[in-house]
């Protein structure tokens, strides 16, 4: 074991900032992380072993106890629930013999809870061993688990075909579908890799770059909208000895999978935007940062880098363009959905917690190890291509005035056909609940559960930075659904779950607005209690980061738009909460001593 | 003289050098912005969000956003006030804070802001969490119950090799703040005596001695917090 920590650390030239990955090949060649194997990496990396395994326990996917020859993960979102995750979750419970959260006692085994892997359109999903079984039933369940029991090798547990699109190609091989049910501009088959840094950046400057992206007046996909040739714009001119490029694949939101889908289609167009980036932010390296729960693209992408080098769309004087220089390497990141932050993303590239950072200073300015980084969703990378291949005013053509082009939205939930849809901005909800054939439709939750809970009479309403602005995420609820009890409240346990620690509003309103909340669902509640909730979610605005901003979201916003549902639970003949009740409370210890309380009410 | 710029705090003209933490240019004015996790001449983090102020609009902590020419900063507005007195309450009830058993009563900065924001009875009901206490090291007592996860001990406590004694263990609501096992053994007394003098609270106690200075005789049993902030 030594030796293999060793082997490890040297891969990574011992490099502190390369913890993730030491940690992540630990933890797949040894299925945990030991204290023997936590001891010798802080030996060799001259830091604390407490240091070490402060990063390793932020993330969920690192274990100091082992996770079984098999390690189970199955997604608890909403969407997997509504789809039967329930029965699964008994399935693999009464096979396997053990609980979730527990091994097998011969190590083999081991059942796990994992927040959104990124498959809505394709529950219930686990992932086991970095492979993703997709459209799980309960007979599913039971073979597989007899077949981790006969210990065949992972690739024999697929009987599944391979998944639409490329997912059938040799270096993917996997069983996830990508479920493209509408082509803009991002997913059309019409564009040829390479043409933009072929052809068009030989005869622009990078100013020239930044001036198209401007004038596409394009805002970041990933949800914060952030102009993007500002952003540019703001690096290149920062100083600094590097300047570095990093494409956020974190999706982590809850209901999106797009970039999931646009990685596995068009993975050479998103590497093309990185490399245009790096021409017009004078960048020399990228970073694509993705989630574990991806790792089963590790190869895939690995493979369209090395083909891209050799066609020399990467490496040094790209296109015959003296000095522009660029190429790409993948960072994994661990299970931690607060990593999607652009702050907390750098941190984690740098092998530590993903803890956001204070702003400012911005990552334009100061990012990955301190020199000026950007920092932008796949869609984005992918959509700047396009722009400087047919030019910015060409762009706005699509869309709306403040919310520019084509936005691929992640539709999942109760409707007919789930997956993923490419429209132009100024979409309405309606017309998207048609698209997608859903009928019945109680709630729409826009944006993941960072975004809003809407009902029907706000339907009209349509997809923009300045309306309803979103990264993509679109859950749709049917009139069965119990919204409180399985979607709010799960909502609030994941950010519970997945906040960092760091702000004492983040790390504690959360739990203290579940708790009312369940209290509510209980039948304890009074009228109080709504205006409770409603007064305290503000304290979360001082929070650092989106996530910890927008963490009571999923009480705030079902509070406003579905309030009669919180209403009806409450208790009618009392304004006010007592807390407890004395002859309840004392009904035990009455009947030991074989009195009756007696209480005078009056 | 030239890089000194104008300011207002609540309407008020204020005067400080560019580039200066809003707190500390504040303070420099006569003007208390009160603070938890931040430390003079520590890089701060912006960990208990007590020190917020309003610039544009938008919430910004003042012990990380440095003051710029023309900045006006809402600092002592109702809802801002009561931002800082609705943290000190959560604060109180997510830990276990028995003021009168405890070693730093006094001189906690914790209980210093709770009197001074009259905090009588936090508005959120108390979590009782289970947190252990570590007594394993020789010289400090880690309590659990008492951590606000400021983060001073993690950046001020170091060996010669500048390795932290004191480190984050999970996240969200697991989060805690531990000592490293094999160096909480060898650690000496001074750094330990400097552990409990930085940790805000009375999360981070030494060993085998306590209540040298009677109570009603520590630091902020006569005047409030933030008293020193004056013109």
């Amino acid at each position: 074991m030594e030796n293999t920590v060793k082997q490890i650390v040297e891969k990574y030239n011992t490099n502190r900032n390369r913890l993730m990955d030491m940690l992540i090949d630990i933890q797949e060649s040894e299925g945990y992380i030991s204290r023997d194997a936590i001891a010798t990496l802080s030996q060799l990396l001259e830091m604390s072993q407490a240091d070490v395994e402060q990063t390793l326990s932020f993330y969920h996917f690192f274990s100091t106890k082992p996770r079984g020859k098999y390690a189970v993960y199955l997604n608890n979102s909403p969407v997997a629930y509504m789809f039967g995750r329930e029965a699964i979750k008994e399935a693999f419970e009464k096979s396997a013999g053990v609980r979730f959260g527990e091994v097998t006692s011969d190590g083999k085994i081991g059942l796990f809870d994992t927040a959104c892997i990124g498959m809505n359109d394709q529950e219930p999903a686990a992932i086991i061993n970095n492979m993703v079984f997709t459209r799980l039933t309960p007979y599913r369940v039971r073979e597989l688990v007899k077949m981790m029991k006969e210990d065949k090798p992972i690739e024999e547990l697929r009987k599944e075909s391979f998944g639409d699109g490329k997912n059938y190609l040799p270096s993917l091989r996997s069983m996830v579908s990508s479920n493209i049910r509408r082509k803009g501009m991002i997913l059309s088959d019409d564009y040829h890799f390479g043409t933009v840094l072929r052809e068009k950046l030989p005869t622009l400057s990078p100013e020239g770059v930044i001036g198209e992206i401007k004038h596409s007046a394009i805002r970041g996909r990933g949800g914060a909208g952030f102009p993007t040739g500002l952003k540019w714009e703001f690096c290149r001119r920062a100083k600094g000895d590097k300047h570095y490029v990093v494409c956020n694949a974190d999706e982590g939101e809850p209901g999106t999978f797009k970039d999931r889908v646009i990685l596995t289609e068009k993975p050479e167009l998103v590497f093309e935007g990185m490399a245009l980036a790096g021409y017009a932010i004078g960048g020399e390296e990228g970073i694509l940062y993705i989630r574990y729960e991806y790792r089963y693209m590790k190869d895939y992408l690995e493979e369209v880098l090395h083909k891209m080098r050799k066609e020399g769309l990467l490496g040094t004087n790209i296109s015959g363009i003296e000095g522009f220089n660029f190429d790409i390497r993948i960072q994994f990141g661990a299970g931690a959905y607060v990593c999607g932050e652009e702050s907390a993303l750098l941190e984690s590239l740098e092998g530590k917690r993903g803890e956001p950072r204070d702003k400012p200073p911005f990552p334009v300015e100061r990012g990955y190890l301190g020199y000026p980084t950007i920092i932008n969703n796949v869609e984005t990378f992918a959509t700047a291509v396009r722009i400087v291949q047919n030019g910015g005013e060409w762009f706005t053509q699509f869309g709306t005035d403040d919310s520019t082009g084509t936005k691929i939205l992640s539709i999942s939930g109760d409707c007919m056909f789930p997956g993923v849809y490419e429209v132009n901005w100024g979409f309405n909800v309606e017309d998207m609940l048609d698209m997608v054939g859903a009928y019945d439709v109680q709630a729409v939750q826009v944006g993941g559960p960072s975004g809003t809970l809407i009902g029907p009479d706000e339907f009209h309403r349509t997809l923009g930075y300045s309306d309803l602005s979103t990264g993509g995420s679109m859950i749709i609820f049917g009139k069965q659904r119990n919204l409180l009890r399985d979607v709010v409240v799960n909502f609030m346990e994941f950010f519970i779950d997945e906040s960092c620690g760091s702000c004492s509003t983040c790390r504690n309103m959360t739990q203290v607005m579940n708790n009312k909340l369940k209290k509510i669902l209980a039948g304890k509640g009074v009228a109080n209690d709504l205006k409770d909730l409603k007064e305290w979610g503000r304290v979360l605005n001082a929070s650092r980061c989106g996530l910890g901003q927008t963490a009571a979201n999923p009480i705030i916003s079902s509070l406003k738009n579905f309030r009669p549902l919180y209403e009806a639970l409450l208790q009618k003949d009392k304004d006010f909460d007592e807390g407890f009740d004395l002859e309840k409370s004392v009904q035990a210890s009455c009947s030991y001593v074989g009195r009756v309380p007696v209480f005078n009410h009056h | 003289m030239s890089n000194l710029i104008k300011f207002k705090i609540d309407g008020k003209e204020c005067m400080a050098e560019a580039g200066k933490f809003i707190v500390d240019a504040a303070a420099d004015n006569g003007i208390y912005i009160p603070t938890l996790c931040n430390m003079k001449g520590v890089k701060p983090k912006g960990a208990c969000r007590i020190c917020s102020v309003r610039i544009n609009g938008r919430l910004m902590t003042s012990c990380t956003t440095p003051v710029a020419d023309g900045m006006e900063i809402e600092s002592n507005s109702t809802d801002i006030q009561d931002l800082r007195k609705s943290i000190i309450e959560l604060l109180f009830v997510s830990g276990n804070h028995f003021c009168p058993a405890c070693e730093k009563s006094g001189n906690c900065e914790l209980q210093a802001l709770a009197y001074r924001y009259q905090m009588m009875v936090p508005r959120y009901p108390y979590e009782f969490p289970m947190k252990p206490v570590d007594a394993s090291s020789p010289r400090i007592i880690k309590d659990q119950n008492r951590c606000i996860f400021c983060k001073r001990c993690i950046k001020t406590i170091k060996d010669e090799t500048g390795r932290s004694y004191f480190v984050f263990r999970n996240r969200g609501h697991k989060l805690e703040v531990v000592l490293d096992e094999e160096m909480g053994k060898t650690i000496n007394s001074a750094t330990a005596h400097l552990a409990m003098e930085n940790c805000p609270v009375g999360s981070i106690l030494v060993k085998e001695k306590g209540f040298d200075t009677p109570i009603g005789k520590r630091k902020y049993d006569k005047e409030p917090i933030g008293s020193d902030i004056k013109l």
